[in-house]
Formats: C-alpha cells, sequence, structure tokens
C-alpha cells in the first residue's frame, strides 16, 4: 500500500484543523450573538456519534474486497463481534482492544 | 506572575492529570494508526497537534489509506468534529469575564476531557482566575497528545504486519460506538449507518460514508421523535 500523496494529507489536516478550530471557538467568541443552540439542531447533534462511527466500520468489517462477507471466514468480523460484547458490558476501551485482538489473533495463528 | 495565578496553574495541573495520562494509550493507538496508514511523522504529529480530535484522526487516517478524496476525507472530520460546538456553547460562560486573549486561546485546545474537568471546576468555583487554570489543565493534555502520536508511530513501525495492528482502529471505534448506543434511537442511528454504508460501500470518493450518516441521523431522529 502506498503512501498517501503528502500535498493531499497536508490540505486535508489544515482543513480539518481550520473548521475544527471554528466549532471550538463559535459560541466562546461570539457569546452574546449566540445564545445557545436550537434544540433540533442539538438533537441532531446527539446522534452524529453513532451514525458515523457505523458508517465508517460497518464497511471495513462486515465487506471483504467489496463483498459481503458475513461468514464464519471473515475473522475479523466474529472478532468484532467478541470487542462488541466485550464494550456493552465492560464499557473499557483497554479491554475492547484486547479481547478483539486476541480472538483475531487465536483465530489467525491457531485455527 | 503572581501567586494565585500560580495556585491556579498548579490546581489545573493536578486536575487534568489522572485525564492526561489516561489519554496517552489512545495517542499510542493513534500514532500507531498513522504508522499504518503510511504517515510521515510530521504528519501524524501536525494532525495531532492541529486537529487534536481522536474520533476525526482516526476517520480521517483510515479514510487517507483508502485513498479517499480531500473534499470526503475533510467533510467526514468536520461531521465528527461538530460535537465541539457543544462543548463550546456549554463552555462560554466560564470565558464571560475574561479578555478576549483567553477566548480566542483556550478553546483551541478544548477536548471531551478537558470540557468535563473545567465544567465541574467552574460550577465549584475552584479557582480564582479560571483563564490560568483551564490552561494548566488543557496544555499538559495536548502535549501528551503529540507525544505519544510519535511514540506511537514508532512502535507501530516496527511491529510486524502479520499482527493486523490495523484492526485496533476498528476495534477503538467498536469501543466508543458501545458507549454512544444505549437507547432505541441512537440504536436506530448506528444500525441505519452501518447498514447504509455497507449498501453504498461501491460508491466513488466514499461517498456512501457521508450519505449513511446523513441517513443514521435522520433515523435518530426519527425514532426519538416516535417515542416522545
Amino acid at each position: 500500500m502506498s503512501a498517501p500523496d503528502g500535498q493531499l494529507v497536508w490540505v486535508a489536516i489544515v482543513a480539518a484543523a481550520l473548521g475544527t478550530w471554528i466549532f471550538r471557538l463559535s459560541f466562546v467568541v461570539l457569546f452574546g450573538y449566540l445564545e445557545e443552540i436550537p434544540p433540533r439542531i442539538d438533537q441532531a447533534l446527539h446522534f452524529i456519534p453513532p451514525a458515523v462511527i457505523a458508517a465508517i466500520i460497518g464497511p471495513s468489517v462486515l465487506l471483504v474486497d467489496g463483498t459481503l462477507a458475513v461468514t464464519f471466514d471473515n475473522e475479523r468480523l466474529l472478532a468484532a463481534v467478541v470487542a462488541m460484547i466485550v464494550a456493552w458490558y465492560t464499557e473499557e476501551m483497554l479491554a475492547t482492544i484486547a479481547a478483539g485482538l486476541l480472538t483475531l489473533w487465536a483465530f489467525v495463528f491457531l485455527v | 506572575m503572581t501567586e494565585p495565578e500560580t495556585e491556579d496553574i498548579v490546581l489545573g495541573l493536578r486536575d487534568g492529570a489522572p485525564a492526561a495520562i489516561g489519554v496517552s494509550p489512545f495517542a499510542l493507538f493513534i500514532g500507531i494508526a498513522a504508522a499504518n496508514a503510511g504517515l510521515t511523522a510530521s504528519q501524524a504529529a501536525g494532525m495531532s497537534g492541529l486537529v487534536y480530535a481522536g474520533l476525526s484522526q482516526l476517520a480521517m487516517t483510515d479514510l487517507l489509506a483508502q485513498q479517499a478524496s480531500v473534499v470526503v476525507i475533510v467533510a467526514t472530520a468536520l461531521i465528527i468534529n461538530l460535537r465541539f460546538t457543544m462543548y463550546s456553547a456549554s463552555i462560554a460562560p466560564h470565558f464571560r469575564q475574561l479578555g478576549t486573549v483567553w477566548r480566542w486561546l483556550c478553546p483551541l485546545l478544548l477536548v471531551a476531557p478537558v470540557y468535563a474537568i473545567a465544567l465541574n471546576a467552574f460550577e465549584q468555583d475552584r479557582a480564582t482566575h479560571y483563564g490560568w487554570y483551564f490552561l494548566g489543565v488543557a496544555l499538559p493534555m495536548w502535549v501528551i497528545w503529540v507525544v505519544g502520536t510519535l511514540a506511537g508511530m514508532v512502535v507501530g513501525a516496527r511491529i510486524p504486519s502479520e499482527w493486523q495492528l490495523d484492526f485496533v482502529v476498528p476495534l477503538i471505534f467498536i469501543a466508543i460506538l458501545m458507549q454512544f448506543v444505549n437507547d432505541k434511537a441512537t440504536v436506530a442511528a448506528g444500525l441505519m449507518g452501518g447498514g447504509v454504508a455497507v449498501g453504498l460501500g461501491g460508491l466513488p470518493f466514499n461517498l456512501g460514508l457521508l450519505i449513511a450518516t446523513m441517513v443514521g441521523i435522520i433515523a435518530g431522529l426519527v425514532v426519538n421523535r416516535g417515542q416522545l
């Protein structure tokens, strides 16, 4: 896998940084002009993390080479399911990562 | 610097220390992910220092490795980071009594743990000069974030690829996802977001990701409405 183009990387970094700075500064700097976030927008913001994270990991775990792979051959899927269960019960990031990696390694190296 | 101001900085350092140490594993993983994606040390440090938002950094790194277009990469990062407007709105009253320099500087270091600690301190009136206290909490965390990223880059480069350490990135996402999914509406958001993303996985420029996110948000709002 070749490294991403240097210029593209920096354009992405700077653009994302500028936008995020604007978000961080927004209400602090404009205080007095903006009182609070409109409730409907506040509600929508609430659903961004679950939606976007699921959208990111869905394909990486369920798709192999572009095709749906919900089978026992897909070791990453099995490891991901184990990780999800551990995450649900422990709410501990390190435990989740350990569980997922160990499961993956068990399937890759032992089975 | 006066005595009380130094005291406020030290108080901030102490209050922020556990959290600053706590983010270091996450920073390490960010560095490992960056190494796996083929980023250089300065690119990884630049992303951690300038964007300074773990979830969006992971997404950006992931997309960069997939050769996604810069528009999608930036749009995804900004959608994820929209929540910083919430922190900004919530913390704005704290800066009402402070000058322009503080208002423009402190928010740049705003991340979730800093927000939580600062909010708590404000409500308990812990610090005399809130600005210096805030810096005491926020600066070490930023430094550890950048240094941790670089450390992760070094570690990541030395680990054999058979170990599939790039799988750590989806695992971190899974851990965070389960923290956010706690009622029917968020479950709906997650299911629709994931499902649509898989369905539209073939779209160019990772457009499926953006569309799936929108659909997920709408699904969450709809289910939320239905329960009110």
